[in-house]
């Protein structure tokens, strides 16, 4: 309890270390890791969202898109980051490219089965009307699978957050996992601060893609799922990609 | 503690396990044979069986609870919402944070409970999901069958209907120890088991590179391994399903 308390104080405190007065706050180590995330779960979007959503506009190589997620999800984040490490060296960059490695399977499995599990009969009587097929993938086949494509993108992001925490202790340094990892200078109630400022970051970016996604679900597809009572237990849970195989 | 910038590979002076001096070792190459099998016994077979064992446990708890759990929301729909709240948020929440969160508690500290605490919340959500999906799925006229036929509500549940959810719920198996796999390397941070022991030994000094793609590697083929083997159960015990067309 007395742990929990200074914690809390470490917290409002902005992270000031009475040894060293040259230690980065709290803030700036929190702006750091949202940066450092913002930068993994852009190119993970950038790489899995075209390849996924074109891939499964034209139904090809579905075993190769379905079970890429399945190895991207076995890999344990600290084993990419050592070899990784191993490899490369230590740094920002390795951090990065793990990050982009970890996530980017995600989006795209979350990707190709939204775009391809789209009532088939729907998109035959877009083509009907004479869309052609850049047309019928940008308004009918992405509005109707926003909810799984964000599925995807709400876990792939909340597993950046986590594997840039991670990274610190895989020798980058920086974030808010350098507090985590220095517990010689921080003291568990430091470490335990920055661990609720992590958990609090990774909740904030969930509950913020929840909205974006609220936001961005067609109209229809939102009443259809509030009908089936779909809508509140997939605003609270990331889903885990892909359906069962 | 680890404090390093991003400088070079310092060519570290110990290299875990039996002292030794030489070559390849001192040179940093990226991987020696020979340290992997000087040092099998000592630091990478035990960190790969207490890696095992934390996972087995991890898994069995938490099938264990989320199916208790799954049989409840099955018969009782208000049960399900606050479940899948409550195991989302652990879900969510980092697992370093989470493993570090759950150090105070005095029962708990710095041990092997803590790691299974965190690694069984982080199997709930999956597994609860899988198996009231897979119960739901279940068609309503099979289960008319099951009770035109006679069987009671529990005959018709376990004879019946967990059966046909059976590949939902060991999909959610094979995903869950998947996840609890890639956890444990990190749950070593504070329980000092696992394989996350050798990877975090091999950054202590500088970059010893063979450690941590001996160690990493053995972490990626034990998930994949896992994954395999629950692939090849899961055909095994549903024959039917094979059948079926994808």
């Amino acid at each position: 309890m007395h742990t929990l308390i200074e914690a809390l104080r470490f917290v409002g405190n902005n992270g000031a270390l009475p040894s060293d007065p040259a230690a980065p706050t709290l803030v700036h180590l929190t702006l750091q890791m949202v940066a450092i995330c913002a930068v993994g779960i852009a190119i993970s979007l950038a790489v899995g969202l075209p390849i996924g959503a074109w891939l499964g506009h034209l139904h090809r190589f579905s075993f190769a898109a379905i079970n890429i997620s399945n190895v991207g999800r076995a890999l344990p984040s600290l084993a990419v980051l050592a070899i990784g490490d191993a490899i490369l060296g230590l740094g920002l960059m390795v951090t990065e490219v793990a990050l982009v490695i970890l996530a980017a399977p995600i989006v795209l499995t979350n990707a190709y089965v939204g775009i391809a599990g789209v009532d088939p009969e729907i998109v035959d009587a877009a083509r009907g009307m004479g869309m052609n097929g850049w047309r019928i993938l940008w308004r009918v086949e992405v509005p109707l699978a926003i909810p799984l494509i964000f599925a995807g993108i709400r876990t792939a992001a909340v597993y950046v957050v986590a594997t840039a925490t991670i990274a610190s202790l895989a020798g980058y340094n920086g974030g808010l996992g350098y507090i985590i990892a220095d517990e010689q200078s921080y003291q568990l109630s430091g470490v335990l601060g920055a661990a609720f400022c992590v958990a609090g970051l990774a909740l904030l970016v969930e509950g913020l893609l929840a909205l974006v996604q609220r936001g961005l679900t067609p109209r229809g597809v939102r009443i259809e799922e509030h009908l089936r009572g779909e809508d509140e237990v997939e605003a609270l849970a990331p889903v885990a990609a892909a359906a069962p195989l | 503690m680890i404090a390093l910038a991003a400088r070079g590979p310092v060519i570290p002076t110990t290299f875990g396990g039996s002292p030794s001096s030489y070559a390849c070792e001192r040179a940093n190459r990226l991987f020696c044979p020979d340290w992997v099998s000087r040092n099998w016994s000592a630091v990478l077979w035990p960190a790969l069986r207490q890696h095992i064992v934390l996972s087995v446990i991890a898994v069995a708890i938490g099938f264990a609870i989320s199916f208790a759990l799954a049989l409840l929301a099955y018969r009782r729909r208000s049960v399900e919402r606050p479940v899948i709240l409550i195991s989302g948020i652990l879900y969510t929440i980092p697992s370093l944070a989470l493993f570090e969160i759950l150090v105070p508690f005095k029962p708990l500290g710095l041990s092997i409970r803590t790691a299974e605490v965190a690694l069984v919340s982080y199997t709930l959500l999956i597994l609860f999901r899988n198996i009231v999906t897979g119960l739901r799925e279940v068609p309503d006229d099979v289960r008319e069958a099951a009770r035109g036929m006679g069987m009671t509500a529990r005959q018709s549940l376990w004879r019946v209907e967990l059966p046909l959810a059976l590949p939902s719920i060991i999909a959610g198996v094979r995903i869950a120890t998947v996840t609890v796999i890639a956890l444990a390397t990190v749950a070593s941070y504070i329980c000092d088991q696992g394989l996350g022991v050798p990877i975090f030994a091999a950054i202590q000094d500088g970059v010893f590179k063979t450690e941590l793609i001996a160690a990493g590697g053995l972490a990626v083929a034990l998930a994949l391994f896992a994954d395999g083997l629950l692939v090849l159960l899961q055909r095994a015990l549903t024959p039917w399903a094979r059948t079926r067309a994808r």
